[in-house]
């Protein structure tokens, strides 16, 4: 009697086990099979904005689009036409300036951090390279404001230039260390062995062999300085005129995206469409040009 | 004989002394191409510096002012000269950990999609519009968020929302449209690109032997992902607040989107501010001192939030690299 209790329970429990273990198969393999699809439907709910946002860019950015846009100055309210040529020029002063005193900056302090950087204060000035990269763009356009606007006593191209310089410095300097950093050691050794100075490899031979690299570096540096307004409002202004001028107030186009954008008439809502077409393909030009040009050459 | 030697000596001389000179040249050529390029890079240790430093003394008349006090106070008031930063800070707060909660979630799933399950040809396109989605200006987004995200939320999602769970503190009110829900969600679209590309970097740099050892116990593929999630953790962490510091610097496309009025209410129908957009919207408006220091003192907090985010991040995804760079 006891014997067969006994019996009677180890099978009821085999059988258990059995029937746990195909079910926890079942299980496990639908947890598999649904978590794989969230981690597709999650692509796929990430993509949906990006293609909502160029589908509206460009179905709506054509709509002004003509060449009047690119060579005319902006029509008062109410008037018909008007393009946007002072900003386009402004964008392009802007970030002339900026990476006129950005890019020196940063490629030097790039080259430094690759070619003696391994010390304290290369380690420190990485850090803050890094730091500045995180800092926000709003909060560089208030330094700017309080370095060149205050002093000066008026709003300035130069001072929206300073603004997108200190932008442009952390990308550069870390792109151009890191690519340094990819040459090949044996580069450096075949230019020294030749007796070249040390410096004249590094500029002649390092340099050039990472040229690309650190190109595509600049490059993005200047499509993000391009896509930048807030470092503009309160340094560039902005100016309803035709100004090519350093040091007065001048246009952007991204500045003119916001004022259009936030302004009650319907005309200037569609120009700023039109305007953002501009921008996002001008940082592809900008993109292309560099690829191109540095393809061509090495 | 002793000519000979004269003109040995002579030779040696002259060859000895210009060796000498190239070398010392060669010297002062890098001595000056050191010093050079160490300027630079002083620049950039100079530059923080004077920012910290411009900002603070910027702000000077408003710390004095106001002490502590700023951050607590709620009143935000140009008229009467009364600042108070709380509405912005808590409107910043907010809205980018509501940005987080859509976008750590989403950009997980898009990097362990690209990293364990992708086949090749869908990687590439899938990695290249996550970079277009990056290089897009913030005042694109803004403004695709005041004409097309707004009408979309006032007229279908937050009716909608209201209907069903009016009862709720977070959805009461008129539906605006702009206010904190639509700044959360366009904050979210904009963060999604940092936060999978970067976890997708980290979720790739865990070595396959950890995938390998898990298959050949019989794991199936989702409990492989869990081991390999279990293992870039802080990576991840490090990511999230990467993108925490985007989104709490984020100026433009919030602006346009959050109604900008200094408000605090648990409601994400209603309007909002963050200290990013106050100064977008204030700065060429202030008219005294006070109020020009107070939105120096802004920034100084906006500049001081970020730096230790971005060092809490790097430390993270650092403490991550460090980690796998002995395993290999």
């Amino acid at each position: 009697m006891l014997r067969q209790e006994f019996l009677y329970g180890v099978l009821k429990k085999g059988g258990a086990v059995l029937v746990n273990k195909r079910l926890n198969f079942i299980r496990r393999k639908s947890t598999n099979y649904v978590m794989l699809s969230l981690t597709f439907l999650s692509v796929v709910i990430a993509v949906i904005p990006l293609l909502f946002i160029f589908y509206y860019t460009i179905s709506k950015g054509f709509t002004y689009l003509n060449l009047d846009f690119f060579i005319s100055m902006p029509k008062p309210v109410g008037q018909e036409g008007g393009g946007m040529a002072n900003a386009i020029i402004g964008t392009f002063i802007l970030i002339g300036i900026g990476g006129a005193i950005g890019l020196p900056v940063g490629i030097f302090a790039g080259i430094y951090l690759a070619e003696f950087g391994n010390n304290k204060f290369g380690s420190t000035v990485r850090f803050l390279a890094d730091v500045l990269s995180g800092i926000p763009s709003i909060v560089v356009g208030v330094v700017a404001y309080t370095i060149v606007v205050l002093p000066m006593h008026h709003f300035s191209a130069f001072a929206g230039g300073v603004a997108l310089a200190i932008l442009m410095i952390p990308t550069v300097t870390r792109t151009t260390e890191e690519m340094i950093r990819l040459v090949p050691h044996s580069y450096r050794e075949a230019g020294l062995a030749l007796g070249i100075p040390k410096w004249k490899t590094s500029l002649v031979i390092i340099l050039k062999s990472a040229w690309k690299g650190i190109a595509t570096g600049i490059l993005l540096a200047i499509a993000r300085a391009a896509g930048e307004t807030a470092p503009l409002l309160f340094t560039a202004l902005g100016n309803r005129f035709w100004s090519t001028k350093i040091f007065q107030p001048i246009a952007s186009l991204t500045v003119y995206i916001y004022d259009y954008a936030k302004s009650p008439f319907t005309e200037w809502n569609e120009q700023a469409w039109t305007a953002s077409l501009i921008l996002i393909a001008l940082i592809s030009i900008i993109s292309l040009l560099f690829k191109i040009l540095t393809r061509s050459k090495y | 004989m002793l000519e000979q030697i004269k003109l040995k000596n002579k030779i040696f001389f002259t060859l000895n002394k210009v060796f000498s000179r190239s070398i010392a040249s060669a010297n002062t050529g890098d001595f000056i191409y050191k010093k050079l390029t160490q300027f630079f890079a002083f620049l950039v240790f100079l530059l923080v510096l004077v920012m910290g430093y411009e900002m603070y003394v910027g702000s000077k008349l408003s710390i004095d002012k106001f002490g502590w006090n700023f951050l607590v106070n709620s009143t935000w008031d140009p008229v009467k000269e009364i600042f108070g930063a709380l509405p912005a800070i808590y409107g910043t707060l907010i809205s980018s950990f509501l940005a987080l909660l859509i976008s750590v979630p989403l950009g997980l799933g898009v990097a362990i999609f690209l990293s364990e399950l992708s086949p090749n040809w869908l990687e590439k396109p899938l990695s290249f519009l996550t970079e277009l989605l990056a290089g897009i200006p913030s005042v694109v987004y803004g403004l695709w968020g005041i004409f097309v995200l707004v009408p979309l939320l006032r007229n279908v999602v937050e009716p909608f929302l209201f209907k069903h769970f009016g009862n709720l503190p977070f959805f009461q009110g008129a539906p605006y449209g702009f206010g904190m829900m639509a700044a959360a969600i366009i904050l979210s679209i904009m963060v999604l690109p940092i936060i999978s590309s970067i976890s997708r970097d980290v979720l790739k740099s865990v070595p396959n032997s950890q995938r390998e050892a898990a298959l050949a116990l019989g794991a199936t593929k989702w409990e492989v992902i869990k081991i390999v999630l279990a293992n870039s953790r802080s990576g991840i962490l490090g990511a999230s607040m990467l993108g925490l510091g985007r989104a709490i610097g984020e100026t433009m496309a919030v602006t346009m989107v959050i109604g900008n009025r200094a408000l605090i209410s648990p409601s994400l129908f209603d309007p909002a501010y963050t200290m990013a957009s106050v100064l977008a919207n204030e700065f060429t408006e202030a008219s005294s001192d006070l109020y020009l220091s107070s939105l120096i003192e802004l920034a100084l907090i906006l500049f001081a939030i970020t730096i230790i985010i971005n060092v809490a991040a790097r430390i993270f995804v650092w403490s991550f690299e460090k980690r796998w760079s002995s395993v290999g």
